[in-house]
């Protein structure tokens, strides 16, 4: 319920209503909601999203607060190995004695970190490549296209292992290589809205203007995109959290002393049926990860293109 | 038709080739096959630089990329580097391995279509109802589910099922730790008894990820043509129902899940190696991972280049199908 200023208006004369008057008065009386705002409530008011909002900083507290307070350190081994759940060790220990609560706040922050910085590093290098070749067209854009062929030919999940496996797997080493095999999606859609966008007046006057490329590109074509930009964004970390735990599964992500959710997984898997503590823990914590953000994403979906919305702004 | 299969065979054989020098490179790069072998205690440096010598890893990689390739486009595809071991021929065991897969991944693959395009034209009929509610969820669920543990929840259960039916005095049925290696033999019954009781766990559990996906996508494009004006003019003319929903509506809707069908390839066969990794079947997967553990140049490169032309071959079918499917896209 916005800023509707009855108190300006109802002073005006009273003469004017009526005719031409009336209408000024109307426009007087409430001030526009921008863009932005509109974006905002459409996301407030879904529900889903909130919700999974709420889940999602719950787990970011979890994975780095956590570790803070709690009194296992993950890479502590001093306790028995084996122990069931009890008060002091909620989720029992490991083999190797380590704290399986401390442990899995350790994990989850790993992964989380993992799947930010490949959204983060793939966003960014999709957008760039796709603005690039979709306002440049010519050559750039076909090299450029001709690279995500390329890329999208050998299947990323070798690829990402011989590299993480020749270099360290230490969490970045997985996630530079995650966000290298993950841009092209973004980088084919953000094309695409370039290609159409930059047919525009407005990318004209500024060219005409004598705008600068990257300035058209970063001030005139990505805040036009900004919508598809954000939500992609946001699936990617849920795609990079399942690509990190698949990946760690086979052992050939995530190396010690770093952890992950799938080397958790990875390490625990055979005890299943005689010690399900061990599985479940981080098995919850994945799902939860990527059900929220897939949400937040349907939730920004919604929020950006008024047209699909199904909550009223 | 054919000329433009041919002409895109053509294009992708530049793309293959530089794909190829650039796994090389980076297969050479990223670890030397012999490290182990130096780390033995026994060996001496010697012997090591001798195996370098006749495995040709003391020429450059430039050097060694050409003799690969050469050899490659004859048909030699070189051996592994086993140490201590026989060496295997890269050729059968990659296409061995591909069998194993392959026969994984195609049935795995066809039911999860068949049984995701159903229940997504049937959400879609009744779109808002009870059974939509549950396939959406369901498909969430699934889409947010990492494959190992969907694979390590399923296999724990057919455990517990097999140690019921032991404990009813049959025999066990599913099989949880890979394929038998003698072959399927006896009766009809039995053949078909074992062989679904082998393939039935890792069918079930690559199906059920690639169905959440199909389920989701013709969901919604059958919910957008059936809002369509063309779909509202044959239900004016008086056609029935089940005329407009299959005539009409569904051969449209698939046009989507059939392009979705072919360039899923990388993300299936990525499940596929969990699944097998999970179910002890030695398949692409653990061809990979033992592969990537040693350096083993020309095996990976024998798998890379398997699967990167699949992948081709795939896109390339997708285009075909969609040809097919839609009659308003010409090819040529």
């Amino acid at each position: 319920m916005a800023n509707v200023n009855l108190s300006s208006s109802t002073t005006a004369s009273p003469a004017e209503v009526g005719g031409k008057g009336s209408s000024t008065h109307e426009f007087d009386s409430t001030t526009a909601r921008t863009q932005g705002q509109l974006v905002r409530r459409r996301f407030l008011r879904h529900r889903l999203a909130m919700v999974s909002s709420a889940v999602f900083v719950l787990l970011c507290v979890f994975a780095f607060v956590g570790p803070l307070l709690w009194t296992f350190d993950y890479e502590d081994v001093s306790s028995r190995s084996y122990l069931p759940p009890s008060g002091e060790h909620p989720l029992g220990t490991t083999q190797v004695g380590k704290d399986t609560l401390a442990l899995l706040m350790r994990g989850t922050g790993f992964s989380l970190q993992i799947a930010i910085v490949v959204a983060i590093v793939a966003t960014f290098v999709g957008v760039l490549f796709g603005a690039l070749a979709g306002y440049l067209r010519g050559f750039v854009d076909t090299a450029l296209m001709r690279l995500v062929d390329l890329l999208l030919i050998v299947p990323q999940i070798a690829v990402a292992a011989i590299v993480v496996k020749g270099l360290s797997g230490s969490w970045y080493v997985v996630a530079l290589v995650l966000a290298t095999f993950g841009w092209m999606q973004i980088a084919r859609i953000t094309r695409g809205e370039t290609l159409s966008l930059a047919q525009r007046e407005f990318v004209e006057a500024a060219r005409a203007a004598g705008a600068t490329t990257p300035r058209i590109i970063f001030k005139h074509l990505v805040p036009n995109m900004i919508g598809s930009i954000t939500v992609n964004a946001t699936l990617a970390v849920a795609t990079a959290v399942l690509a990190e735990a698949a990946l760690s599964f086979l052992g050939l992500g995530v190396q010690l002393p770093d952890t992950s959710l799938g080397v958790i997984v990875n390490e625990n898997y055979g005890q299943i049926t005689t010690r399900p503590w061990l599985f479940w823990g981080p098995f919850v914590v994945i799902v939860l990860i990527s059900l929220a953000v897939n949400f937040i994403g349907d939730g920004l979906r919604d929020a950006f293109d008024p047209r699909q919305t199904k909550v009223r702004a | 038709m054919i000329r433009y299969i041919i002409r895109r065979l053509l294009i992708s054989l530049p793309i293959l080739l530089l794909g190829s020098f650039l796994s090389y490179v980076l297969v050479a790069s990223a670890g030397n096959p012999l490290a182990e072998m130096r780390a033995r205690p026994g060996v001496t440096e010697q012997q090591v630089q001798e195996l370098a010598a006749e495995l040709g890893l003391d020429k450059p990689v430039i050097a060694r990329y050409w003799d690969w390739l050469t050899s490659f486009v004859q048909g030699d595809w070189g051996t592994s580097v086993a140490l201590g071991q026989a060496r295997a021929e890269v050729f059968p065991s990659v296409t061995e391995a591909l069998w194993v897969t392959g026969r994984l991944v195609v049935g795995a693959e066809l039911l999860a279509l068949v049984l995701g395009v159903s229940v997504g034209v049937l959400a879609a009929v009744r779109q808002y109802s009870i059974f939509d509610y549950l396939a959406t969820s369901t498909a969430f669920l699934m889409f947010s589910m990492p494959i190992f543990c969907v694979a390590v929840i399923i296999k724990s259960y057919g455990i517990e099922f097999n140690n019921v039916l032991q404990s009813m005095g049959v025999d066990r049925w599913l099989t949880t730790a890979g394929p038998p290696t003698e072959g399927f033999t006896g009766s009809i019954g039995d053949v078909i008894f074992k062989y679904t009781g082998t393939f039935l766990l890792p069918t079930l559990s690559l199906m059920l990820i690639s169905f959440a996906a199909y389920s989701r996508f013709e969901r919604a494009s059958m919910l957008e043509i059936m809002h369509s004006d063309f779909v509202r003019t044959a239900r004016a003319k008086g056609i029935s129902n089940g005329r407009v929903v299959f005539r009409h509506a569904f051969r449209n809707a698939l046009i989507p899940v059939a392009t979705l069908f072919s360039l899923n390839f990388g993300a299936v066969l990525s499940g596929a190696i969990i699944t097998e990794r999970v179910f002890g079947w030695f398949g692409m997967g653990s061809l990979l991972v033992d592969s990537v553990r040693t350096f083993d140049p020309n095996m990976l490169m024998g798998w890379l280049a398997v699967t990167a032309t699949l992948v081709v071959l795939f896109n390339l079918v997708a285009d075909i199908v969609y040809g097919f499917l839609d009659p308003r896209i010409r090819l040529g």
